[in-house]
Parts: structure tokens; sequence; C-alpha cells
């Protein structure tokens, strides 16, 4: 896929990689072994009919093709760029194992764009049932679910508390990496299934909760929003910010617009971002493209990284400075934010994650501070407390998530979740999983 | 979909009433909470406490402070505000303490009416205690009348009611009388203050406290507080919290993180904002 050169892209929040042309996706498509029994569609969550697919590309029927990825997967253009393809289908594609997988995600991304441009045409829909059903948020999960029970006849009504859906899609992922054209062009795809969706309504407050367990049926898929801080002396000084309030503010709020748009953001020369997850590498080239010098700090080996090899890479190329090895004791100044206070790390034994145990290095080398006047933390989520600690009877487990069975069904009989708010954070491709594996029960509950 | 003014009112110096159609907010509103408003596409999201709500309405008070608020000031009957979510946070305590005392600051004191009336209505006495710099500051005194057994009223330069503070007056009314619980609301500073006379009585004092705000329902973190050494999200852990163990100075810092951007933005309103035909861009 080609990428926009990096001198040129940070200073911009336009997309990075371009795609594929058509003839290079046919090409590609030309690879695909066919196999009797594809790897490929195991490893996918949501288990796209990918041979099916690519043939169809290989035959020239982009419009085929489209309808097959449709079949499983209604969010395709956004699935084929922030999918971890490379642990999923391609990493489970035969070819990889003497050469280069098929590039799936580029092809499927290829497909959803073609499709858009010549006009998508949405689904089948069954015969109406009569029943009612609720999905709570209607990011990655919430969308997946409202798709599939839509498809199956239900009313189905989205509740979204942002003045925008999406949720992760829009106000996490930043457009350079997934256009926000494109989610509303595939949130509209949903929404032409017959889907309701209201926004700026919080359920729990806007909705009683007694009002949302009068629906049929409920799929909870209100993601892991509650952002976690390190604990760290300094840590509520002006200049500090969860990754979340981060990108929100310029995803969502369009702050790097600002004063064209009204929501500020400190406009730090020097940022510090704290993490090594794909939400790390996000808040990091956010804050080049908004002309700040960026140290990247993560307590682990660069090669230990969690984030996506391809945003580790995209985030050296762009100039982001890593810190590996690194971890922040304290965040110096007052009222405002003027350094960060690290310590250095080195591996010992493999801890429980099955990696190398971070341990501080002892004497006063081993000490380090950096003067920046932007903070952001992005070490993690949990799932977001309002609404589901208002429902009384709904088992939850240590971390505060939601506890499913494998079909996603809760403690609360005909109510469900999926995505983050049951697992933790993950993945969009996961939580879609997930929420098909729900839809698909609750479709079998309402027969 | 849009939701629609239906009736604004300037009620003081600077300081301005709206209601505002949205049942989903209204229908479901207690004491205590707030509502998130955007004004339009490019605009900020700001939190604001539910001063009253009534069947489809719900009323917001407030002061014209940045550009958010000047430009909530313009709107009129029939214009429309793009984004109102809530209620959000949660309602205040109302439960039978016996003996409340309300006390309002400035814009803050909009916040009682409802209060004072749900505390009644389950049965305590309440006594109301407003204050503001001068007169023309002083807001829905009337209204709150009705709902307080005995209001006092204060103005700083002594141009209505008692020359001096609520505090002064909290005193004397915690020597005198048994007071139970009570509620301040006002600018920090003030609640800073005021809450100060309860320490040596050990009263239950809580207060509503306004930290800046993005989304408002726990997903950011901007409105981060600190309580008892704590941190806690003022959007979903409160708006309220036990006043004595607000760490006050970290709120007031955090209140003023963007004292440039705020005045920026100000500016440019006024140098856009047309007096004859509305907001407009160039």
């Amino acid at each position: 896929m080609s990428k926009r050169d990096p001198k040129i892209r940070i200073h911009d929040f336009d997309e990075v990689d371009q795609g594929i042309s058509d003839q290079n996706a046919v090409l590609e498509a030309s690879r695909c072994m066919e196999c009797v029994r594809p790897l490929c569609v195991k490893g996918c969550p949501v288990n796209i009919d990918i041979p099916g697919f690519i043939a169809a590309i290989n035959e020239r029927d982009f419009r085929l093709a489209a309808n097959i990825i449709k079949k499983d997967n209604m969010l395709p253009a956004i699935c084929g760029r922030v999918c971890p393809q490379e642990n999923q289908c391609e990493g489970k594609c035969v070819l990889g194992i003497k050469e280069k997988p098929v590039r799936i995600g580029a092809l499927e991304r290829f497909v959803a764009d073609w499709e858009r441009k010549n006009g998508a045409r949405p689904p089948h829909i069954a015969k109406h049932t009569g029943k009612r059903v609720a999905v709570v948020g209607s990011g990655p999960a919430g969308l997946t679910a409202a798709a599939e029970l839509a498809r199956a006849g239900h009313k189905v009504t989205i509740f979204e508390s942002l003045h925008a859906a999406g949720g992760v899609l829009t106000y996490g992922i930043p457009s350079f990496r997934l256009p926000k054209g494109i989610v509303r062009a595939e949130i509209d795809q949903v929404l032409k299934l017959g889907v309701e969706l209201k926004l700026n309504h919080i359920v729990g407050r806007s909705i009683p909760v007694e009002e949302l367990l009068s629906y049929d049926a409920v799929f909870l898929g209100t993601g892991a929003g509650l952002p976690s801080f390190m604990g760290i002396e300094g840590e509520n000084l002006n200049g500090v910010y969860s990754a979340n309030e981060f990108l929100t503010r310029i995803n969502l709020m369009h702050a790097n617009r600002f004063p064209e748009y009204d929501t500020p953001v400190i406009n730090g020369s020097r940022v510090a971002v704290i993490g090594g997850g794909n939400v790390a590498m996000d808040s990091a080239r956010v804050a080049r493209r908004m002309g700040a010098k960026v140290y990247l700090i993560y307590r682990r080996r660069e090669e230990d990284l969690p984030a996506r090899e391809e945003e580790v890479k995209n985030a050296i190329e762009e100039g982001v400075e890593f810190v590996c090895c690194a971890n922040p004791t304290k965040i110096t100044g007052g009222p405002s934010v003027s350094g960060i206070e690290c310590v250095r790390m080195e591996m010992c034994d493999a801890d429980d994650s099955g990696r190398p145990r971070p341990v501080p290095m002892e004497g006063k080398d081993a000490k380090f501070t950096l003067n920046v006047d932007v903070v952001v933390e992005a070490i993690g989520q949990s799932p977001n407390p309002l609404l589901v600690s208002l429902m009384d009877n709904l088992e939850r487990g240590k971390k505060g998530n939601v506890i499913v069975d494998e079909d996603g069904k809760t403690s609360i009989p005909h109510v469900f979740a999926g995505g983050d708010i049951a697992t933790g954070a993950a993945t969009v491709i996961e939580a879609m999983g997930n929420a098909k594996k729900a839809a698909a029960a609750i479709n079998k509950m309402l027969e | 979909m849009a939701y629609k003014v239906e009736k604004a009112t300037q009620i003081a110096d600077n300081i301005f009433e709206l209601w505002i159609n949205a049942p989903h907010v209204a229908k479901n509103a207690h004491a205590g909470q707030f509502l998130v408003i955007r004004i339009d596409d490019s605009g900020e999201r700001i939190p604001l406490t539910i001063s009253a709500a009534k069947e489809d309405l719900v009323r917001i008070v407030f002061m014209t402070v940045g550009k958010t608020t000047t430009y909530l000031s313009k709107l009129k009957v029939g214009d429309e505000i793009l984004d109102v979510a809530g209620p959000l946070g949660h309602p205040s305590e109302i439960k039978e303490w016996g003996h409340c005392v309300v006390i309002g600051g400035g814009v803050g004191i909009a916040c009682l009416p409802i209060l004072a009336k749900a505390l009644q209505d389950a049965g305590n006495r309440v006594t109301g205690i407003i204050g503001a710099r001068n007169e023309k500051l002083l807001l829905l005194a009337d209204e709150l009348e009705e709902n307080c057994d005995e209001l006092v009223i204060c103005t700083d330069d002594g141009s209505r009611g008692f020359h001096g503070f609520p505090a002064d007056i909290l005193k004397q009314k915690l020597e005198d009388k048994n007071i139970d619980a009570v509620w301040i609301i006002g600018p920090a500073i003030m609640m800073k203050i005021t809450s100060m006379a309860t320490i040596p009585y050990n009263v239950k004092t809580f207060v509503s406290l306004n930290p800046i705000m993005v989304d408002g329902t726990g997903m950011c973190g901007s409105c981060r507080v600190t309580i008892d050494g704590e941190t806690k999200f003022a959007c979903v852990d409160g708006p309220e919290f036990d006043a004595h163990l607000v760490d006050w100075d970290e709120l007031m810092n955090r209140q003023r993180i963007y004292p440039e951007q705020e005045k920026q933005s100000l500016e440019l309103f006024h140098e856009h904002y047309c007096e004859c035909g509305g907001h407009h861009h160039e």
C-alpha cells in the first residue's frame, strides 16, 4: 500500500495509506491459493468468506466482492483500515509460510472503497418481526449488533451518549488512520437498514433502566471508555491528558482547528506520550501533527511494543522519539506541566503476560527528566461504569467488565453484551466478532 | 434533531435563562444533575446545571463568561441548540435530613429552587441563603422563597438584604440552630470559603463542582478532581461532593487551563457576531 511522504503528512490529518489500484488488487487477488479449508476465515473474528470475495476480485466483479463481504461485515472500509490483519486473517494465510501472505486487509479496503465510490446497495432485510431491540452504544460492537438484528427484521434503536455515532471509531482513531467521512458512510449504511439512532441519550440517565429492560432484547456495547491514570505525583497538573481526552478534543471536537472550532487543546511544543499500544501511537502521531516534539515513553523494549508494527513504523517515520525501557515517576510543574521524571528499566524474567518483567534500575544514572509541557497518558481504559453500575443483578468481573457467556448473554435474561464492555479493551474487529455472536443469540431467542 | 429554545430571558446583569425543549432530559432530571450542550457544529461541549424541568422543557441559567455562554445569551425563542445531552451526574442526596440549608452564590443561585423543592418534598425544613456582589446580580429570589421556609438575601455591597457574605449568615445559623445538612453552590472560591464555616460543627456539607468537561460521561477525565486524596471524575462520581474533602486549589487551577484560548475565542465572537442578523462566519 502506498503511503504519503512523512514530511508532508505530518502537516495534515489526511489519510496516510493511499490504498491500492484496481490493477494491483486483481494482481494481489490472483495470488490466493483458494485453499479447501481456508485458515484465513478462521482467523477472522467475523468469519468473512475471504476466498469468496478474493475470487470475485480476481474476476473483476467488485460489486459481487462487496456483497460477499457485507454478508458478514457491514463495516469493511473501517476493518480494512484498522484490523490487525497480520495477527488474524493474514497471519493464518498459508502463503505466509514461504513468502508473503495475501494482503487480505488491503483487498477488503479496496472493495469497500470501490463500492462507496460506485454506490453502495443495502443488503436484503427480512420481514419485520414486530420485536424491539435496544442497542446501547454506537461503536463497532453496537453498530455490528444493530446491523445483524435489523437484517433479521427487528426494530432496532441505538442509544448514543455523544453527539456523533461511532464510539471509538469517531472520538478515538485519528482521521489520518481512519477518515471520518468513511466512518460516517458506513454508519449510514447501517442506518439504511432501518436502524433508529438516538444521539445525546445516556442510557440509565436519559432513558431509565426499566425502560431499557422493556425492550424484547438489549445489547450493551458501551465500550471501555474509562481512562486509567498512572497514579503518580503531578497527574492533575494542567497539561496532563488521558489519551481519551486528547484524542476526543481533536478527533471529535476538532481542537486542531481552534479557533475555527471552539474546543481548545494545549498546543504543547514538547509532548510526552506514555504507553506503547495503538492508542499511544495515535496520540503521538496526533501531537506531531500539532507541531510538537514528541517523546513516547514505554517501560519495556521497543520489540515489546504492543502496538501494530505498521503503526510503530509510521510513528518512527513521522519523527516520534521512542524512549523505551523507561517509566515515569513524577510529573513536575505547577500549575502547568514543566517536565516528566522517569526511571530507566531493565528487563528481568518473564512475568504473567509472558513478556520480560521490567524492573526499575538503581543508582543516580537511572533517573532522568524530560522537559515537556504536555503529557498524554495512554495506558489503557476500563469498561465505562455509568450504565452497568445502575443495573442490579448484572454480574460483573473484578475489572468492572460485564460477565457474558460465549453467546454474549449476561446474568439478566434478554440482556446481552459485547465488545470492550465485556472483554476489556481489545480491537475493533474482536468487538465486532463478539457482537455478531450476541446478535445471532438474540435472533435465536426472538424466533 | 435539534433542540428548540422555547423561552429566553435576561434575569440579571449578564445572567440569562433559557428553557429548551429536550424531553429526554426534562422527563428524567433530578436536583443536582447537569446537562451538556453544544450550540452548533463548531461549538464546544459545555456542562450546565439543570435549574428546573417542566414537562418537555428544561431550564438553564448562566452568566456570560466566554464565547459559548455569550453565544447562548444571544439565542432567541425559536432558535435551536444542536445538541443537548443529559441529565448527567448523580442526583443530590435527597432524604429526610431534618433542617437543610441551601446556599447559592452568583449564578449558582439558579441551582437552588429545584434542590430546595426536592428537600421540602422529602419532609425537610429548608433555609435558603443567597448572595451576590450587588442587587443587579441577584436572581430567582421570588421563586426560591416559595420553596424555602426561610430565605436570607445577602449582597457584598449592601445594595439589598444583609450587607455581607452568605458565610456570615451561615455562621450565625450554625450557632443558633441545629443544622443537619448544607448545600453550597457558586464560584469555587465562594464554595471553598463558605464551606469552612461548617467544619467546626461537623455538619455534612455538599458542594457542586464545575471543572472543565468534554464528554461528561466519564470517558475523558478532563473533569478530574481530588477528593480526600483520591482522583474522582466530577461528571460521573459527582458533581456533588463532600465540601470538606475537596482539593480546592487544584480545582481552581484546573478551571484555568485555557485562559488565552478562552479570551481569543470570545474576541473572535464579538468581531463576527452581528447584532442584526446573528452569528456568521467569514
